[in-house]
């Protein structure tokens, strides 16, 4: 069901399917022609920085907005023009919405009360989602006198009350602080998993979407960039912008200047070094491409490395931090360029292993490195 | 130094909640027990029309004869009723109307807010005898209204329009929306729009959700703007006199014409102190069940 190794993007038995959708407001174009499967049972991100158009796609699958143009099927329904309170959809909003003016029980059976099921049925389905979201002893209590957590876990309870065939999350973890928010994303991952419910989650927070999704979608203006799974997404980025929205990436402009069978070879001006990395993409010889190094891929030492496949440059320490787990480093090349580095303390020292203006040799692998084209 | 600052602090802190208090002291305690003074006084014919309620001898001299006379007389009960009557219909026609501008007005753009609220408070910048008189020339049997009927032919006779209850409901209405908007605005404002979404995700229709979310959230600006709408149109007297029958007594006439035209000054005080029970009642009970409601979601 978690299966991480998915990374089929067009999925044969497709739960959710987003076709062509379109959605525009005037002259401003928030969703552009987006497609999109999604399989029964996963958890799935749709990643992307404000005014992505992110929660537009978001809302209209609850049915707050309609597609200006396109579809949206859900379990082979299809449910583009169906209004928000007709889907078998519910949502966990950012801000919880929870009815102030309802006690814990009350909020959490809304849905069903609407629903006109028997007083019997809500009242043991209530219980069952109390002690799902482990609210059972703050049933009566007022919102007002909830934490923001506890509010959270309301919204989630009465999401989840009506089973429905889809739950959407906007940002889910936003609001709360470090520690509440790991313990809710494991939280929402085992209620996923127990449930088997279908998740959408949007958020802005690229940890959020690592750490919860088993396939992430990474949106910008309006359209996918790319799809995948989160090691996909940050170990292969197809593009730029993923490259550069996903984590730290260190990236070298340059000229392709030979094409092996997997590993393409560039010369960077700006260093004047030639570096190889693994090739996704179809290249030709002289086209401008960059080469991408995430930081903890590169290697960091006082001597020069001796094997002949890395990729070496040499450089001074120029600042360095030190976060308890690991060591940032920014080492300034002899061209005045700045290589972000990060490595594991793995030694227990109280001397640091390098200072500032340390003269210090940075490699990596090539297939540590990727080539992006656009 | 430190605590001549602090002095100056709390002084001012003082000032600053007692200025209210002195305010309802000086212009509504002091006045209504001078009333209430003068509501168990028997009328004389003299300067002041009332008798003293401390006689030449030192001895308290008070009567109940004035509300016994309120009570036995069925003109008083009748006119009171008429006047809840009255003050009902046109705070509920006020709530009716008030209630779908003020929620058009809260979910507008922010730019076009402005303007609607200026919309709605600009009447007041015309005298409000003006603008009652200026119905007179809508409402009369040759004014606008009635021409604007014949010309379309509904009627071929001129309708007798202005001096029934219809026109006092009119003015009524007219002239107190902008008071039932203002405060429905200001709740409906403040309401987070992910409720009424939260509501219809979970099933509601927009119709239903709207009974479940909004209204009771709303209910705190719909109680401050009935209260400001029906105590004042309790007791007014300019527009029913001037656009209502003068078969149509409401009790601020009552008053008006025991002090004036009749100079009991004793009874029409008795009038005044029992309106004031009337409204004083309703809104201490109403006070109580807000309180209650905030305790609850606070």
């Amino acid at each position: 069901m978690r299966d991480a190794t998915t990374t089929n993007s067009d999925v044969k038995d497709a739960f959710i399917s987003i076709r062509n959708v379109t959605k525009s407001f005037g002259d401003f174009v928030a969703v552009d022609d987006v497609s999109l499967d999604i399989p029964k049972g996963e958890l799935f991100a749709i990643l992307g920085g404000s005014g992505c158009g992110k929660t537009t796609l978001l809302r209209m699958l609850a049915g707050f907005e309609s597609p200006s143009s396109g579809r949206i099927e859900i379990d082979n329904v299809d449910v583009t023009h169906q209004p928000a309170y007709e889907r078998p959809v519910n949502m966990m909003f950012q801000s919880y919405a929870v009815f102030p003016h309802m006690d814990v029980e009350k909020n959490i059976a809304y849905g069903l009360v609407k629903d006109r099921v028997s007083k019997t049925a809500i009242a043991k389905r209530v219980d069952e989602m109390l002690e799902l979201v482990q609210l059972g002893d703050f049933r009566k209590r007022m919102p007002g006198q909830l934490s923001g957590g506890q509010r959270q876990r309301v919204a989630l309870g009465r999401a989840l009350i009506k089973s429905p065939k889809v739950l959407l999350l906007d940002e889910p973890l936003a609001a709360l602080d470090k520690k509440l928010r790991e313990r809710t994303q494991f939280e929402l991952m085992n209620i996923q998993y127990e449930l088997g419910i279908t998740f959408v989650v949007v958020t802005h927070d690229q940890e959020e979407a690592m750490t919860l999704s088993s396939r992430i979608a990474v949106m910008d203006e309006g359209r996918f960039r790319q799809v995948g799974t989160p090691k996909e997404i940050y170990e292969f980025p197809s593009n730029r912008f993923v490259a550069d929205f996903i984590g730290t990436i260190n990236t070298f402009a340059g000229k392709v200047t030979d094409i092996g069978d997997d590993t393409i070879s560039v010369y960077c001006d700006e260093i004047g070094a030639s570096l190889s990395a693994l090739g996704r993409h179809p290249v030709e010889i002289g086209q401008s491409v960059d080469i991408a190094v995430r930081p903890e891929k590169i290697f960091i030492g006082k001597s020069e490395p001796e094997d002949a496949i890395h990729a070496r440059l040499k450089g001074v320490v120029d600042d360095l931090g030190y976060l308890g787990n690991r060591s940032l480093y920014h080492i300034k090349l002899e061209g005045g360029r700045i290589v972000q580095v990060s490595s594991q303390n793995r030694r227990r020292s109280a001397n640091r292993f390098l200072e500032w203006d340390d003269d210090v040799w940075i490699s990596w692998r090539p297939r540590s490195a990727v080539v992006l084209v656009d | 130094m430190a605590t001549s600052v602090q002095d100056h602090d709390s002084l001012w802190q003082r000032l600053t909640i007692a200025t209210p208090y002195l305010w309802l002291l000086a212009f509504f305690l002091v006045p209504f027990v001078i009333i209430l003074k003068i509501s168990v006084a028997d009328p004389v014919i003299a300067q002041p029309p009332f008798t003293p309620t401390i006689d030449d001898a030192g001895k308290l001299s008070a009567t109940a004869d004035n509300f016994v006379f309120l009570l036995t007389d069925k003109l008083y009960a009748i006119t009171y009723l008429r006047s809840v009557m009255m003050a009902t219909i046109a705070t509920v026609l006020c709530l009716a109307l008030g209630f779908p501008m003020a929620y058009g007005i809260a979910r507008a753009r922010a730019e076009t807010r402005g303007l609607l609220l200026l919309l709605i408070v600009l009447p007041f910048w015309i005298s409000f005898l003006l603008r009652v008189y200026a119905w007179m020339g809508l409402l009369n049997n040759y004014g606008v209204l009635n021409n604007f009927l014949l010309w379309l032919g509904v009627i071929d006779q001129p309708i007798q329009i202005l001096y029934t209850d219809f026109a006092v409901f009119v003015g009524l209405t007219y002239s107190y929306l902008p008071f039932m908007i203002l405060p429905l605005y200001a709740t409906l404002e403040r309401m987070d729009l992910d409720l009424v979404e939260a509501a219809q995700d979970l099933g509601a229709s927009p119709t239903r959700a709207f009974w479940d979310v909004t209204w009771p959230l709303a209910r705190a600006g719909v109680v401050a703007g009935c209260l400001l709408v029906f105590i004042p149109a309790m007791g007014e007297y300019v527009i029913p006199y001037l656009l209502g029958g003068p078969e149509a007594l409401l009790i601020g006439r009552v008053l008006f014409d025991e002090f004036f035209v009749n100079r009991d000054w004793p009874l029409a005080s008795a009038v005044a102190v029992v309106l004031l029970l009337l409204l004083v009642v309703p809104i201490v009970f109403l006070q109580r069940s807000q309180a209650r409601n905030a305790e609850g979601s606070a």
